[in-house]
Protein backbone atom coordinates (compact mmCIF):
# COMPACT_ATOMS: atom_id res chain seq x y z
CA UNK A 1 0.00 0.00 0.00
CA UNK A 2 1.09 3.19 -0.83
CA UNK A 3 3.16 4.97 1.78
CA UNK A 4 2.70 3.03 4.36
CA UNK A 5 5.71 2.00 6.78
CA UNK A 6 6.18 -0.47 9.09
CA UNK A 7 7.44 0.42 12.83
CA UNK A 8 7.21 2.94 15.21
CA UNK A 9 4.74 1.78 18.04
CA UNK A 10 5.98 2.14 21.55
CA UNK A 11 6.00 -1.05 23.77
CA UNK A 12 3.56 -0.37 26.50
CA UNK A 13 0.91 -1.42 28.06
CA UNK A 14 -0.89 -1.93 25.02
CA UNK A 15 1.63 -4.10 23.90
CA UNK A 16 2.05 -6.51 26.98
CA UNK A 17 -1.87 -6.84 26.42
CA UNK A 18 -2.30 -8.03 23.01
CA UNK A 19 0.17 -10.76 24.17
CA UNK A 20 -2.51 -11.80 26.89
CA UNK A 21 -5.00 -11.70 23.73
CA UNK A 22 -3.62 -14.79 22.20
CA UNK A 23 -7.03 -16.55 23.48
CA UNK A 24 -8.94 -13.47 22.95
CA UNK A 25 -12.20 -15.22 22.60
CA UNK A 26 -11.91 -17.03 25.33
CA UNK A 27 -10.99 -14.19 27.31
CA UNK A 28 -13.49 -12.03 25.96
CA UNK A 29 -16.35 -11.84 28.16
CA UNK A 30 -13.98 -11.94 31.25
CA UNK A 31 -12.45 -8.78 29.73
CA UNK A 32 -15.33 -6.92 28.71
CA UNK A 33 -16.25 -5.93 32.03
CA UNK A 34 -12.61 -4.94 33.30
CA UNK A 35 -12.25 -2.71 30.16
CA UNK A 36 -13.81 0.38 30.37
CA UNK A 37 -12.59 3.49 28.96
CA UNK A 38 -13.14 6.78 30.65
CA UNK A 39 -15.95 8.42 28.55
CA UNK A 40 -16.82 5.76 27.10
CA UNK A 41 -20.09 3.75 25.98
CA UNK A 42 -23.44 3.84 27.49
CA UNK A 43 -22.56 3.95 30.58
CA UNK A 44 -24.61 4.27 33.43
CA UNK A 45 -24.36 7.93 34.78
CA UNK A 46 -26.23 8.08 37.87
CA UNK A 47 -25.49 10.95 39.17
CA UNK A 48 -24.62 14.52 37.62
CA UNK A 49 -25.21 13.44 33.77
CA UNK A 50 -26.14 16.99 32.26
CA UNK A 51 -24.80 19.27 34.80
CA UNK A 52 -21.65 21.71 34.36
CA UNK A 53 -19.56 19.39 36.33
CA UNK A 54 -20.58 16.35 34.30
CA UNK A 55 -19.80 17.81 30.93
CA UNK A 56 -16.50 18.85 32.56
CA UNK A 57 -15.01 15.94 33.58
CA UNK A 58 -15.90 13.91 30.82
CA UNK A 59 -14.19 16.74 28.65
CA UNK A 60 -10.75 15.54 28.29
CA UNK A 61 -7.60 18.30 28.90
CA UNK A 62 -6.87 20.25 26.38
CA UNK A 63 -10.10 20.07 24.58
CA UNK A 64 -13.23 22.45 24.30
CA UNK A 65 -17.02 21.38 24.48
CA UNK A 66 -18.70 21.77 21.25
CA UNK A 67 -23.07 21.00 20.26
CA UNK A 68 -22.32 20.66 16.34
CA UNK A 69 -20.22 18.36 14.49
CA UNK A 70 -17.69 19.62 12.99
CA UNK A 71 -16.81 18.15 9.29
CA UNK A 72 -13.36 17.57 8.68
CA UNK A 73 -11.91 16.07 5.32
CA UNK A 74 -8.54 15.55 3.87
CA UNK A 75 -10.15 14.70 0.65
CA UNK A 76 -13.37 14.54 -1.73
CA UNK A 77 -15.92 12.81 -0.65
CA UNK A 78 -16.20 9.58 -1.43
CA UNK A 79 -19.79 8.36 -2.78
CA UNK A 80 -19.54 4.99 -2.86
CA UNK A 81 -23.16 3.38 -4.18
CA UNK A 82 -24.86 0.87 -1.24
CA UNK A 83 -25.19 -1.80 -4.54
CA UNK A 84 -21.53 -1.53 -4.60
CA UNK A 85 -20.08 -1.26 -1.27
CA UNK A 86 -18.73 -3.83 0.95
CA UNK A 87 -16.61 -4.63 4.36
CA UNK A 88 -13.86 -6.67 4.66
CA UNK A 89 -11.69 -8.46 6.98
CA UNK A 90 -8.63 -10.24 6.12
CA UNK A 91 -4.95 -10.89 6.92
CA UNK A 92 -4.38 -12.45 10.13
CA UNK A 93 -7.71 -14.36 10.73
CA UNK A 94 -8.75 -17.94 9.82
CA UNK A 95 -11.65 -17.25 7.25
CA UNK A 96 -11.55 -13.66 5.65
CA UNK A 97 -14.85 -12.23 5.10
CA UNK A 98 -16.52 -10.09 3.04
CA UNK A 99 -19.84 -8.48 3.37
CA UNK A 100 -22.40 -6.98 1.48
CA UNK A 101 -24.54 -3.92 2.25
CA UNK A 102 -27.47 -5.64 3.12
CA UNK A 103 -24.96 -8.66 4.70
CA UNK A 104 -23.69 -6.06 6.95
CA UNK A 105 -26.43 -4.16 8.07
CA UNK A 106 -28.37 -7.13 8.95
CA UNK A 107 -25.42 -8.13 11.29
CA UNK A 108 -26.47 -7.91 14.90
CA UNK A 109 -26.32 -3.99 15.63
CA UNK A 110 -27.14 -1.77 19.12
CA UNK A 111 -27.18 2.09 19.69
CA UNK A 112 -24.15 3.11 21.47
CA UNK A 113 -23.78 6.50 22.84
CA UNK A 114 -20.27 7.82 23.29
CA UNK A 115 -18.13 10.65 23.90
CA UNK A 116 -15.89 12.04 20.93
CA UNK A 117 -12.71 13.98 20.66
CA UNK A 118 -10.65 15.29 17.70
CA UNK A 119 -7.19 16.33 17.93
CA UNK A 120 -7.69 19.66 16.61
CA UNK A 121 -9.53 20.31 20.32
CA UNK A 122 -13.34 19.69 19.64
CA UNK A 123 -15.38 17.17 21.95
CA UNK A 124 -18.76 16.48 21.79
CA UNK A 125 -20.60 14.38 24.52
CA UNK A 126 -23.43 11.78 24.05
CA UNK A 127 -23.18 11.32 20.68
CA UNK A 128 -25.50 8.73 19.46
CA UNK A 129 -24.86 6.46 17.08
CA UNK A 130 -26.10 2.92 15.58
CA UNK A 131 -24.01 -0.13 14.13
CA UNK A 132 -22.20 -3.19 14.59
CA UNK A 133 -19.30 -4.10 17.24
CA UNK A 134 -16.23 -4.72 16.32
CA UNK A 135 -16.24 -7.86 18.26
CA UNK A 136 -19.31 -9.29 16.30
CA UNK A 137 -16.79 -8.90 12.77
CA UNK A 138 -14.41 -10.31 14.65
CA UNK A 139 -15.90 -13.54 15.45
CA UNK A 140 -17.07 -14.06 12.33
CA UNK A 141 -13.44 -14.57 11.14
CA UNK A 142 -11.75 -15.74 13.86
CA UNK A 143 -8.51 -13.84 14.81
CA UNK A 144 -5.09 -16.09 14.27
CA UNK A 145 -3.01 -16.13 17.77
CA UNK A 146 -0.67 -14.09 15.70
CA UNK A 147 -3.24 -11.05 15.30
CA UNK A 148 -2.04 -7.94 17.35
CA UNK A 149 -2.76 -5.12 14.76
CA UNK A 150 -5.09 -3.96 12.66
CA UNK A 151 -5.37 -1.44 9.95
CA UNK A 152 -8.48 -0.15 8.87
CA UNK A 153 -8.68 1.54 5.34
CA UNK A 154 -11.43 3.48 3.65
CA UNK A 155 -12.85 4.54 0.17
CA UNK A 156 -10.13 6.99 -0.92
CA UNK A 157 -7.46 5.90 0.48
CA UNK A 158 -7.50 7.00 4.18
CA UNK A 159 -6.02 4.83 6.37
CA UNK A 160 -5.64 4.33 10.29
CA UNK A 161 -3.91 1.69 12.58
CA UNK A 162 -4.94 0.22 16.36
CA UNK A 163 -3.62 -2.66 18.15
CA UNK A 164 -6.48 -4.99 18.95
CA UNK A 165 -6.53 -4.32 22.01
CA UNK A 166 -8.01 -0.88 21.17
CA UNK A 167 -10.66 -1.92 19.35
CA UNK A 168 -12.10 -5.29 21.41
CA UNK A 169 -14.25 -5.75 23.52
CA UNK A 170 -16.73 -3.26 22.83
CA UNK A 171 -14.20 -0.96 22.19
CA UNK A 172 -15.18 -0.10 18.41
CA UNK A 173 -17.97 -0.38 16.18
CA UNK A 174 -18.51 0.23 12.81
CA UNK A 175 -21.61 2.75 12.58
CA UNK A 176 -24.10 3.53 9.78
CA UNK A 177 -26.69 5.71 11.47
CA UNK A 178 -26.15 8.83 13.36
CA UNK A 179 -28.65 10.70 15.68
CA UNK A 180 -31.22 8.05 14.41
CA UNK A 181 -30.49 8.66 10.24
CA UNK A 182 -28.29 7.02 7.91
CA UNK A 183 -24.65 8.72 8.33
CA UNK A 184 -24.50 11.48 5.79
CA UNK A 185 -21.46 10.89 3.79
CA UNK A 186 -19.23 13.71 5.17
CA UNK A 187 -19.79 12.62 8.27
CA UNK A 188 -18.17 8.90 7.00
CA UNK A 189 -21.24 7.44 5.82
CA UNK A 190 -22.00 5.21 4.19
CA UNK A 191 -20.26 3.53 7.24
CA UNK A 192 -18.10 4.62 9.23
CA UNK A 193 -15.59 3.21 11.88
CA UNK A 194 -16.03 4.68 15.74
CA UNK A 195 -13.31 4.26 18.32
CA UNK A 196 -14.54 6.63 20.79
CA UNK A 197 -11.52 5.78 23.48
CA UNK A 198 -9.42 7.43 21.11
CA UNK A 199 -8.73 10.45 19.19
CA UNK A 200 -11.10 10.94 16.07
CA UNK A 201 -8.94 10.88 13.52
CA UNK A 202 -8.77 6.71 14.17
CA UNK A 203 -12.58 6.79 13.80
CA UNK A 204 -11.80 6.11 9.59
CA UNK A 205 -14.50 7.77 7.68
CA UNK A 206 -16.03 5.70 4.52
CA UNK A 207 -14.22 2.32 6.30
CA UNK A 208 -14.68 -0.39 3.83
CA UNK A 209 -12.30 -3.22 5.73
CA UNK A 210 -10.00 -4.40 8.43
CA UNK A 211 -6.88 -6.26 7.88
CA UNK A 212 -4.96 -7.75 10.89
CA UNK A 213 -1.29 -7.76 11.08
CA UNK A 214 1.29 -9.14 13.55
CA UNK A 215 2.56 -5.63 12.92
CA UNK A 216 2.20 -2.13 13.57
CA UNK A 217 1.89 0.13 10.88
CA UNK A 218 1.03 3.45 11.08
CA UNK A 219 -1.65 5.01 9.17
CA UNK A 220 -1.81 8.27 6.98
CA UNK A 221 -2.02 10.61 9.84
CA UNK A 222 -0.02 8.26 12.22
CA UNK A 223 2.96 8.34 9.35
CA UNK A 224 3.15 12.23 9.40
CA UNK A 225 3.63 13.04 13.39
CA UNK A 226 0.81 12.23 15.00
CA UNK A 227 0.81 10.27 17.95
CA UNK A 228 0.51 6.14 17.24
CA UNK A 229 -1.95 5.65 20.13
CA UNK A 230 -4.06 8.91 20.46
CA UNK A 231 -5.16 8.43 24.05
CA UNK A 232 -7.47 11.64 24.44
CA UNK A 233 -7.06 11.28 28.01
CA UNK A 234 -2.95 11.01 27.85
CA UNK A 235 -3.23 14.10 25.55
CA UNK A 236 -1.46 11.84 22.87
CA UNK A 237 -1.81 14.38 19.59
CA UNK A 238 1.76 14.35 18.25
CA UNK A 239 4.50 11.53 18.42
CA UNK A 240 7.91 12.97 19.69
CA UNK A 241 7.30 15.72 20.78
CA UNK B 1 -28.65 9.31 -5.47
CA UNK B 2 -30.42 11.75 -3.86
CA UNK B 3 -26.91 12.90 -1.59
CA UNK B 4 -25.73 13.77 -5.03
CA UNK B 5 -27.85 17.12 -5.30
CA UNK B 6 -27.24 18.12 -1.65
CA UNK B 7 -24.90 20.30 -1.28
CA UNK B 8 -21.27 18.63 0.58
CA UNK B 9 -19.85 20.99 2.92
CA UNK B 10 -16.62 19.59 2.36
CA UNK B 11 -16.18 21.32 -0.98
CA UNK B 12 -16.86 24.58 0.07
CA UNK B 13 -13.87 23.94 2.78
CA UNK B 14 -11.46 23.29 -0.12
CA UNK B 15 -9.28 25.60 -0.56
CA UNK B 16 -6.13 26.42 -3.42
CA UNK B 17 -2.03 25.72 -2.56
CA UNK B 18 -1.84 29.47 -2.06
CA UNK B 19 -3.56 29.10 1.27
CA UNK B 20 -0.71 27.32 2.27
CA UNK B 21 1.93 29.56 0.93
CA UNK B 22 3.90 31.09 4.25
CA UNK B 23 3.32 27.60 5.60
CA UNK B 24 5.59 25.87 2.48
CA UNK B 25 7.69 29.02 2.01
CA UNK B 26 8.87 28.85 5.78
CA UNK B 27 9.43 25.13 5.44
CA UNK B 28 10.91 25.37 2.19
CA UNK B 29 13.27 28.67 2.85
CA UNK B 30 11.68 29.21 -0.88
CA UNK B 31 8.48 30.39 -2.34
CA UNK B 32 6.62 27.72 -3.16
CA UNK B 33 3.43 28.57 -4.64
CA UNK B 34 4.76 28.78 -8.26
CA UNK B 35 6.91 25.83 -8.42
CA UNK B 36 5.76 23.60 -10.44
CA UNK B 37 5.38 19.68 -9.19
CA UNK B 38 4.36 16.40 -11.22
CA UNK B 39 1.79 14.69 -9.72
CA UNK B 40 3.25 11.45 -8.87
CA UNK B 41 0.08 9.39 -9.72
CA UNK B 42 -0.89 10.88 -12.95
CA UNK B 43 1.76 12.39 -14.56
CA UNK B 44 0.05 16.02 -14.31
CA UNK B 45 2.08 19.07 -13.87
CA UNK B 46 0.93 21.50 -11.51
CA UNK B 47 1.92 24.75 -9.39
CA UNK B 48 2.07 24.29 -6.33
CA UNK B 49 -0.51 27.20 -5.55
CA UNK B 50 -3.05 24.85 -7.81
CA UNK B 51 -3.17 22.61 -6.05
CA UNK B 52 -6.36 21.85 -4.12
CA UNK B 53 -6.01 22.19 -0.45
CA UNK B 54 -8.02 20.66 2.17
CA UNK B 55 -7.14 22.42 5.16
CA UNK B 56 -9.99 21.51 7.81
CA UNK B 57 -8.36 18.13 8.56
CA UNK B 58 -5.69 17.61 11.03
CA UNK B 59 -3.12 18.43 8.57
CA UNK B 60 -3.00 20.41 4.69
CA UNK B 61 -3.52 17.85 2.40
CA UNK B 62 -2.87 19.32 -1.19
CA UNK B 63 -4.37 16.73 -3.79
CA UNK B 64 -3.53 16.77 -7.78
CA UNK B 65 -6.11 18.67 -9.76
CA UNK B 66 -6.72 16.69 -12.34
CA UNK B 67 -6.84 12.79 -10.07
CA UNK B 68 -7.29 14.07 -6.63
CA UNK B 69 -4.33 12.34 -5.80
CA UNK B 70 -2.60 13.34 -2.86
CA UNK B 71 1.28 15.65 -3.85
CA UNK B 72 1.86 16.48 -0.49
CA UNK B 73 0.81 16.80 2.81
CA UNK B 74 1.73 19.26 5.64
CA UNK B 75 1.67 18.50 9.49
CA UNK B 76 2.38 21.24 11.93
CA UNK B 77 3.53 19.93 15.63
CA UNK B 78 4.32 22.08 18.48
CA UNK B 79 8.06 21.69 17.61
CA UNK B 80 8.12 20.66 14.00
CA UNK B 81 6.56 20.71 10.64
CA UNK B 82 6.73 17.70 8.91
CA UNK B 83 5.97 17.16 5.08
CA UNK B 84 5.47 14.02 3.01
CA UNK B 85 6.39 14.30 -0.70
CA UNK B 86 5.91 11.19 -2.02
CA UNK B 87 2.91 12.52 -4.10
CA UNK B 88 5.38 14.54 -6.03
CA UNK B 89 7.32 13.14 -8.73
CA UNK B 90 9.39 16.34 -8.76
CA UNK B 91 9.43 19.98 -7.69
CA UNK B 92 11.36 22.33 -10.50
CA UNK B 93 13.43 25.29 -8.74
CA UNK B 94 14.59 27.84 -11.14
CA UNK B 95 17.84 28.95 -10.35
CA UNK B 96 18.36 32.76 -10.71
Amino acid sequence: MDGLRVGGYRRGVGHRLDTRLVGWRRTLRVMTERFVTRGFVGRPRPDGEGTAGDARSRTPPGQYLTTDFPVLSAGPTPRTPLDRWSFFIEGLVREPMTWTWDEFTALPARDWTVDISCVTKWTKLDMRWRGVSVDTLFEAVELLPTAAFAIASSDGGYTTNLPISDILNGQAFVAWEYDGKPLAPEHGGPARLVVPGRYFWKSAKWVRGIRLLDRDVPGFWEGLGYHNRGDQWLEERYSGD
Amino acid sequence: MADDTTVDPVEGQVLDGNAVGGLLATAFGAEMTEVPGECAHCGTVSMVGELRAYVRAPGTVLRCPACSGVVLRVVETPNATLIDVRGAAYLRFERR
